[in-house]
Formats: C-alpha cells, structure tokens, sequence
C-alpha cells in the first residue's frame, strides 16, 4: 500500500507539476499575449476607477 | 432624504453589524476564558482581548451611531483612511520592533545591561521573539496589509470589497500583534520559531486572515480591469499560503480549552520538518512574496516607467511559488532528517537562485530610461539598493544551503547576518521606499516634508547595514571555525564559551549598526508625519486629481526603446 500511494504520489507529482509548471510557461510566452502584456506592464501608471477622495 | 438613509444602510450596515455580532462573540468567549482561567498569564489575555475587543465594538458602535445619512463606503471613492491607518501601524510597530532589537543586541554584548533579575520579562530569552514578531509580523505585516489594500484598489479600479470587514481585519490583526507580543513578556510559547503563539491567538490570526483572503479576493472579483496585474497574484499566493503555512504548523491540541498551553500534534523529526517548512515558507511568501508585490507596483509607479519584462514577471512568480515551497529542510542538515529530503532541500534552494535573481533584474530594469532618478530621487535609491539586497542575500542563501558550507555556516552568527541582509536591506528598505512613496499621495503633498532628511536616512542606514553584516560574518565564520578546531590529541581546541567570548567586538559593531539602522527609521518617522501635516516642501497638491504629481517637472521623457 505504502509503496503504491508513494509512487503515486511521487511520479504523479512530478507530472502535475511539470505540466502546470509547463503551462504557465506557454502563458508567459505565447505570441499573440505580448499585446496584452505590454497593457498591463503599464497597468500601475495610468488611472481611473474611484476617486482619491477628499 | 429619509429614503437615502434607508438605502445607504440597508446596503452596508450588515457589514458593520457582522463585524460586531463576530467581535461580540469573541469578547464573551474571552470573558468565559478570563472567569475560568486555569493559569494567570491566560487570565491576563483573556483580560488583554476584553479590553481591546471591546474598545474596537464601542469605537465602531459610536462611528457607526454619527454617520447618519453618509455613506462610508461610498463605492465612487477609494478606500485611503484604511491605508493611512496602516502606514501610522507599520511606521509604530517598526520603531518598536527595532528598538527592541537594539536593546537585545546590547544584551549579547553586556550581558547584565537592561535585565533585571527580578523581571523577568527583561530576559532575552523572551525579549527575542518580541522583537522578531515585531519587525516581520507586525512591521512587515502592517506594511503588507497597507500596501495590498492600496494596490488592489488601484490595479482593479475599484474600492475594497466587503466594507467593514477591511477594518476588521486590521484591527484583528492590530489585537493579534498586542496578544503574541504580551503573551511572550509573559512567558507565554509554544517554543517554535516564528510561530510562536499560543493556540487561541493562532485561532484569533486564522480567523483574522481568513477575512482578509476573502476581502482580497471580493475585491478582486468586483474589479473594472479585465487583467490581474501581477502585484495581486504576488499578494494572493503571500495570503493563501501564509493561511495554509500557519494552520498546519500550528496543528495542537489545548490541554484545557481554558488555560493558555497546548501539545503539537506531531513529534520529532516530523515536528521539526512541519517547522521548517512553516518557518523558511514565512520567508518566501511573508517576507519575499509580499514584497515583491510592492517592487511590482511601487516601482514602475514611482519612476513612471512600465514594468521591464511583463512576461519575465509571470515566470518568476511561477517558477518562485513551485520552487520556494520545497527548501525548508535546508534547516535541517546533519540531522534526524532523512538524507534524500535535505538533498531535496539543497537542491530546490540552489534552484531558487535564479528566480529570485529574474525578479531582482525586473525590478532594477524597470528603471530603463529613468536611471537619472537614482541620483535624484532618495526614495528610488532606497528601493534600488533593497533589490541589490535582495540580490545579495538571494545568492548568499544557496550558498549557506550547501550542506558543506552548511556545517560550517549552520548555528553561528552567519545566519544571523544572512537574515539581517535580508531583512534590513530588502524587507525594510521596500517597505521604507513604499511608505515615503504613500504618505505624500494619501495626504495629497506635492513630496515629502524634507528630502534631504531622505537622504539622511538612506546613509544612516545603509551603514548600518553594512556593520551588521560585516560584523556578522566575521563572527560567523569565526565561531564556526572554531567549534571544529582540534589540537595534536583529537581534542576540541575550544570550549564554548571561549567562543563567545571571542565575539564580543563583533556584538558591539553589530549593535553599533542596529543602532544606526533604528536612528533612520525614526527619521523617517519624523519625516513621514511632518509630511502628513503638510510642513515644510510637504505642500498640498493643488489639483487632487492628479495626487501622483512629481515635485519635478518631467517634461522631456524620452521614448523607451
């Protein structure tokens, strides 16, 4: 049983992992996001929304 | 007008009259515990939260009672006063904090000053982890709350959800800090490192930053802006792991559900690995990812350059978040640890390197085109040089992760000082550089009340940091040296307190620089509530519309690439 649930633990861990892991990547640096990217690199900067306030 | 009153508390008083009926609760269970205490030190905080509590209920009641017909939560304004609140707590909590570091740096080194044998609460024994919970729990975690609640709102363009509930948690937060810091003077512990509170404060935090995840992510969910900005997804994985970190380190079982010690639930080596898992994980998601946070949105803010690799800022947070978690048995070399998993330990703080360097070149990069400022601008410098910290320290971690390296750096002063890098250049510095960026824009100042008192700071400071650090290794590697030093028999050439003895210069330089280092921040104090009150190049900001306003004029900004 101990053997089976740390195999399974452990080769599928490493799976999960690498393919979210894997994922995220594909995220980062898929093309057609860079547009996207370059919006919300400037994110901080520009404003809107609410009011400061009094 | 009648109907307007209706609506604005139809609409937000259920969370003022939630926050009440919760703390109200609290108070009465706080009162059963205070009746039927089993110990006086729980009788003590049980009376400490009744005060407390209670205060925060009728302060709330009275605010609530004179609004009238205003809406406090007024959706077309962001919410700052909460913000404010936060800066005053981080900028209080910080000067405690870092005096007390002080007073027991001067403990090592003159082992008789400031204790006194018939207080027992002037022991360093309970004075250290005061100071240590003071400076990450309640500087930093102050300093964290502020600046999430700031940020969220800006980068979703909209007010914080959940109305009182924010304040619930800050004030929760605010009594947690006040029960930790009592119960230790106390004597009050369970004896883990940076964990340790008792089990009903633990049950006091959980509730408390369970609000806060549910406040950061209603806020989040109600946000005008489609894209997540990266700071958030910084702060959410800093709360949830946080939450996840302090539930299962803290997994015990009271002895009586009314007297103030409990037993762990796990023992041994198990017990040890739980620890530091929980305690190198406070490391990288208290003190690291939540900073990171205020690096992704305080810089490009301030220098009014877009972030340097928005892609690169996706991968470090990934590649950090799947890699931090697995290096705590680094603190577990040479121990009852099995050997594969402090390899494991070794390996994924080596691995670490390079995220955490990817995040540094972002933050520093960010500056392209705007590199003048680090000469002009203190408060730039200030959280340039936190980077070049955070650089120092993120290489000189794996390094001291080595198990090699690790017997010789293991349980000396090189740790302290490898901490102290960290903390003092990175930790404080952003949050130094965060607060001076705040004050300004929440009070509506054209700056701060004195630059040149920035300035001051910065040197006073750096040079602090720098006899820390220096006087640390030196010490560090010393003692190492000689706790494994034999003579021509096979004997140890030293006994221990011969290498105490021969720290005692290093203590004073280190004290020496904490000294320094407290003596900025309370010029930064100064500085930061003389701008508040509007003194000195402190002057209100004509249009409120434009509170980012620099007190420079930065017509001719030349195009990025």
């Amino acid at each position: 049983m101990y053997e089976l649930l740390a195999s399974f633990a452990q080769t599928g861990g490493l799976i999960y992992f690498v393919l979210m892991f894997a994922g995220a990547l594909a995220y980062a640096l898929w093309p057609r996001n860079q547009e996207k990217f370059d919006a919300a690199a400037r994110l901080p900067l520009e404003d809107g929304g609410p009011s400061d306030g009094q | 007008m009648t109907e307007r009153i209706g609506a604005t508390r139809r609409g937000n008083n259920t969370s003022i009259l939630g926050v009440g009926a919760l703390t109200g609760v609290f108070l009465f269970l706080a009162l059963l515990m205070a009746t039927f205490s089993k110990d006086a030190g729980m009788e003590y905080q049980a009376l400490t939260f009744i005060v407390l509590g209670g205060v925060f209920l009728i302060a709330t009641a009275m605010w609530a009672g004179g609004l009238v017909d205003r809406d406090p939560f007024d959706e077309s304004e962001y919410e700052n006063t909460l913000v404010k609140f936060g800066v005053a707590a981080s900028m209080f909590w910080g000067i405690a904090g870092l005096l007390v570091g002080v007073i027991i740096a001067l403990q090592l080194t003159w082992p008789t000053i400031f204790y006194f044998p018939e207080l027992g609460w002037t022991n360093f024994g309970r004075l250290r982890p005061l100071h240590t919970s003071a400076v990450i729990f309640a500087f930093g975690g102050n300093v964290l709350l502020a600046t999430s609640f700031y940020v969220v709102q800006r980068t979703c363009r909209t007010r914080l959800a959940g109305g009182m509930w924010p304040w619930f948690v800050f004030w929760g937060y605010q009594i947690f800090i006040v029960l930790a810091a009592t119960g230790y003077l106390l004597g009050i512990t369970q004896s883990k490192e940076y964990a340790e509170p008792e089990w009903y404060v633990d049950l006091w935090l959980t509730l408390v930053w369970v609000v806060y995840l549910l406040v950061f992510l209603g806020t989040l969910w109600k946000r005008k802006e489609p894209h997540i900005y990266v700071a958030n997804w910084f702060y959410l994985s800093f709360i949830v792991t946080i939450a996840m970190l302090h539930i299962v380190n803290n997994l015990s079982i009271p002895v009586s559900l009314t007297g103030s010690k409990s037993v762990q639930v796990f023992a041994g080596v198990q017990d040890a690995m739980t620890q530091w898992w929980y305690g190198h994980n406070a490391v990288g998601f208290f003190l690291t990812t939540g900073f990171l946070a205020i690096m992704y949105y305080f810089i490009p803010k301030r220098v009014n350059r877009p972030v340097f690799s928005y892609r690169l800022s996706i991968v470090h947070f990934w590649s950090l978040i799947f890699i931090y978690i697995w290096a705590g048995p680094h603190h577990l070399h040479y121990t009852a640890l099995p050997q594969w998993a402090q390899t494991l330990g070794m390996t994924f703080s080596i691995m670490l390197w390079m995220p955490s360097w990817g995040g540094m070149i972002n933050g520093v990069m960010t500056l392209s085109g705007a590199w003048d400022k680090l000469r002009t601008d203190p408060v730039v410098r200030m959280m340039v040089v936190s980077l070049a910290f955070y650089g120092m320290s993120t290489f000189e971690g794996p390094l001291m992760s080595v198990r090699a390296v690790n017997s010789l750096s293991h349980y000396t002063e090189w740790g302290i000082g490898h901490v102290h890098s960290g903390a003092l250049g990175w930790v404080g510095y952003i949050s130094f550089g965060a607060l001076y960026c705040l004050v300004p824009w929440l009070y509506k100042k054209k700056g701060l009340f004195s630059k040149s008192l920035v300035e001051w700071h910065f040197w006073i400071s750096t040079i602090g940091i720098i006899f820390y650090m220096v006087s640390m290794w030196f010490a560090g590697i010393m003692e190492g040296l000689m706790w494994r030093a034999y003579n021509e028999y096979g004997f140890l050439e030293y006994s221990f307190v011969e290498t105490v003895e021969a720290k005692h210069i290093s203590y004073m330089i280190r004290a020496l620089g904490g000294l320094l280092y407290f003596s900025g921040a309370a010029i930064m104090a100064y500085n930061l509530i003389k701008t508040a009150l509007g003194h000195g190049e402190a002057e209100d900001l004509e249009t409120a519309s434009d509170p980012y306003a620099q007190p420079e004029p930065r017509a001719a900004l030349a195009p990025a690439e």
